[in-house]
């Protein structure tokens, strides 16, 4: 942390000399980059580029004269495409930053190359926490949770609900299995234990074969480590099989909202999930959403609600500092506290490792939900040193 | 009590009646394509679009118009049929004459612009569609919790799949049709009107595909991708029958159904790829499919 701000404070001393407003080829171009077709298409997607436009217009669209302009591209889910599409934004399309980046294989990538080329990185989308791990980069800030969060927040609430025999239907990919050992480490570390686990093809219409194994093992909680539509028809058929009306409890690893919207609250009802944002949570993130949902026609996911906060937050660096200057931004990124309707009192450690506090929601029942879109009870706030893992041990090369 | 490799005899009864399940949605879907190829000679990759399409009707009627999943049986494999005929009048029809890669990217590039639209318009997440009340609930068979509704697909299908056998192979109407494929002239000259006999067997075919979007709506998200995830498959049934054979695409479909089933208890990893397994063996020891003939 002192060491990056003395960096920082450094390189802002051997700059000083021109000191007037100096923003790169006098635009500010922000390339949002993540799925627009496929199956995370619904979380992030143009959604994202919304969320980044209406922090744009914050700041009336301009910072010191130089033009606020934002451009989109479809990653496809492929880190190959990712890859070209960030040297290519950089190298010939004057890109200052990227955000979002779903699909935790698509946004390494993109890390590595921003890291190379000295471009601020705002993750939202991807979940991996290698990003501020081992792969953590001075110019790579990971927003909106982890897998880290999302294991830890869901599983120590119900270790403590004295439901400490789990079993795990997990996605047979890296995400799948980085959200299991997460998830694993928290129950052990709360003493409890894993009855098994099963693990299907990326991509699974039918769950019944799994489900019925985790029936099976008689564990009092079936961990769904999977996410978008494997883990929605994990959900639907669970109900359809009668398992939570058995007693066995599920728990999403990776729910958004917009999968709750899609399984509809006949099947979700009682879900536990954890997540970095609920847009019915105070006046604020309510009239924030009024003006995403008038340009959406939707409610916003975590997310897209993620890319404002960062982009909203890197717009405010460039402001204060002057210059899209990535080095003396990213400085300021880090001594800034992330205020809006997002979270109150952000903090970026010095692994790029956004601290706000998440939420322990549980999905409502159709009877308690009075309306489209009106989803999650809010069970509990996990303060966000409880949220996130401890930067010290986090792998990153930067923490000291 | 014994077990089998370290599984109990429930879990594994409780795996095959899903394999089952899970086969007679395979064998709905690939005889559509059996009887499109058997008498048409076209490789229908619409098929999935199509059966996405089903899903999307009965949900559409459901949301629209509050008709229920009963009127959907009857009402969407009607509509997507219709669709079909207009596609086969308006497009394949003048590609019979070409070889069969024609017909394939046609469909091809048809099944992408029909997912492509259905996405742009509703998203990729997918809709709810609730089971109808008459089908809530389920049995306890002992070994396992078997769902009314899991059940009424299979005898559903079961029952189409063995009509539409019937009505190719034992009737009149299909002797014209067998007919019509091995040599459409001559039947034409007995005064038979082959050119609509096609168009409605490809209709059938596509409302065959309809049909079981319709019966998967409850199961699955009704979601514009839950065709592409499922076409690959059903191929593979349709190869390892033998193309264009009608009890082949049955036999097998049921029967690959099942052995995933297996493969998902002793090794889940491989659930995707044994039916491809299946194909390239059953290729190299027989080409034509196991119920397929040399042409």
């Amino acid at each position: 942390m002192l060491k990056t701000l003395l960096c920082g404070t450094a390189l802002l001393a051997l700059t000083a000399g021109a000191a007037h407003a100096q923003v790169s080829n006098n635009v500010i171009k922000i390339g949002v980059m993540n799925d627009r077709s496929g199956i995370y298409a619904d979380l992030a997607g143009e959604g994202s580029a919304i969320a980044a436009r209406l922090a744009a217009e914050e700041f009336g669209g301009k910072i010191a004269g130089a033009p606020i302009e934002i451009v989109v591209a479809d990653h496809q889910n492929k880190a190959d495409i990712a890859a070209n599409t960030a040297r290519e934004w950089i190298d010939a399309g004057n890109v200052d930053v990227i955000a979002d980046v779903p699909n935790s294989a698509a946004a390494l990538a993109v890390q590595g190359i921003t890291k190379d080329k000295k471009r601020i990185f705002l993750m939202s989308g991807p979940g991996s926490t290698d990003l501020s791990g081992k792969s953590c980069s001075p110019y790579g800030f990971q927003w909106t949770y982890d897998n880290y969060a999302m294991a830890a927040g869901t599983a120590r609430a119900l270790v403590e609900q004295g439901k400490k025999n789990w079993f795990f239907i997990t996605a047979d990919y890296a995400f799948g299995h980085s959200l299991e050992d997460e998830t694993t480490k928290m129950v052990k570390q709360l003493d409890g234990k894993v009855a098994g686990n099963v693990r299907h093809p990326l991509g699974t219409a039918d769950f019944s074969s799994y489900l019925l194994q985790a029936q099976a093992s008689k564990a009092d909680v079936i961990g769904l480590a999977n996410a978008g539509g494997d883990a929605t028809n994990a959900v639907k058929q669970a109900s359809e099989f009668g398992i939570t009306q058995s007693g066995q409890s599920l728990a999403g690893l990776l729910l958004f909202i917009s999968d709750v919207n899609a399984l509809g609250l006949q099947a979700a009802q009682g879900l536990l999930l954890t997540t970095g944002f609920y847009w019915d949570t105070d006046d604020q993130t309510r009239e924030w959403t009024k003006k995403f949902e008038a340009k959406a026609g939707r409610k916003p996911t975590m997310v897209q609600a993620g890319v404002y906060s960062a982009v909203r937050h890197y717009l405010k660096a460039v402001e204060a500092v002057g210059s899209d200057d990535p080095d003396k931004v990213a400085a300021k990124m880090r001594e800034t506290t992330v205020e809006d309707m997002f979270t109150k009192n952000g903090k970026i450690a010095a692994n790029g490792r956004m601290f706000h506090d998440m939420y322990l929601a549980q999905v409502k029942t159709p009877g308690e939900s009075k309306g489209p879109w009106d989803y999650y009870k809010i069970v509990k706030t996990i303060p966000a040193e409880q949220a996130f893992l401890d930067p010290a041990k986090s792998g990153c090369s930067l923490v000291k | 009590m014994f077990d089998l490799l370290g599984v109990p005899p429930q879990v594994l009864f409780g795996q095959l009646l899903l394999g089952l399940i899970n086969g007679s949605f395979y064998a709905l879907l690939s005889l559509g394509l059996a009887v499109i190829f058997g008498m048409l000679n076209v490789i229908n990759f619409a098929h999935g679009a199509l059966y996405m399409i089903g899903a999307f009707v009965a949900w559409l009627l459901l949301t629209k118009l509050g008709l229920g999943y009963w009127w959907a049986l009857g009402l969407s494999p009607l509509i997507v049929g219709l669709l079909g005929v207009a596609l086969e009048k308006t497009m394949l029809s003048r590609l019979y004459k070409l070889d069969h890669l024609y017909g394939l990217l046609l469909t091809f590039g048809l099944a992408l612009i029909m997912e492509g639209a259905f996405r742009h318009f509703y998203g990729v997440s997918g809709q709810p569609y609730p089971i109808p009340d008459a089908l809530k609930g389920g049995q306890n068979l002992g070994f396992m919790f078997l769902p009314n509704y899991r059940g009424w697909v299979v005898v559903a299908s079961l029952i189409v799949c063995f009509g539409t056998w019937f009505a190719i192979e034992r009737t009149r109407l299909g002797a014209y049709l067998r007919a019509a494929t091995e040599n459409p002239v001559l039947v034409q000259a007995f005064g038979i009107n082959v050119p609509v006999m096609i168009t409605a067997t490809y209709g059938f075919g596509v409302a065959l595909a309809g049909l079981a979007g319709v019966l998967a709506a409850p199961i699955y998200q009704v979601s514009p991708l839950m065709g592409t995830n499922l076409i690959i498959v059903v191929f593979a049934v349709v190869v390892i029958g033998g193309m264009g054979s009608i009890l082949g695409a049955i036999v097998t479909g049921l029967g690959l159904g099942l052995l995933e089933g297996l493969t998902k208890v002793f090794y889940p990893e491989a659930s995707n790829i044994v039916v491809f397994v299946v194909m390239a063996i059953v290729l190299l020891i027989k080409p034509a499919g196991l119920f397929g003939r040399e042409r």
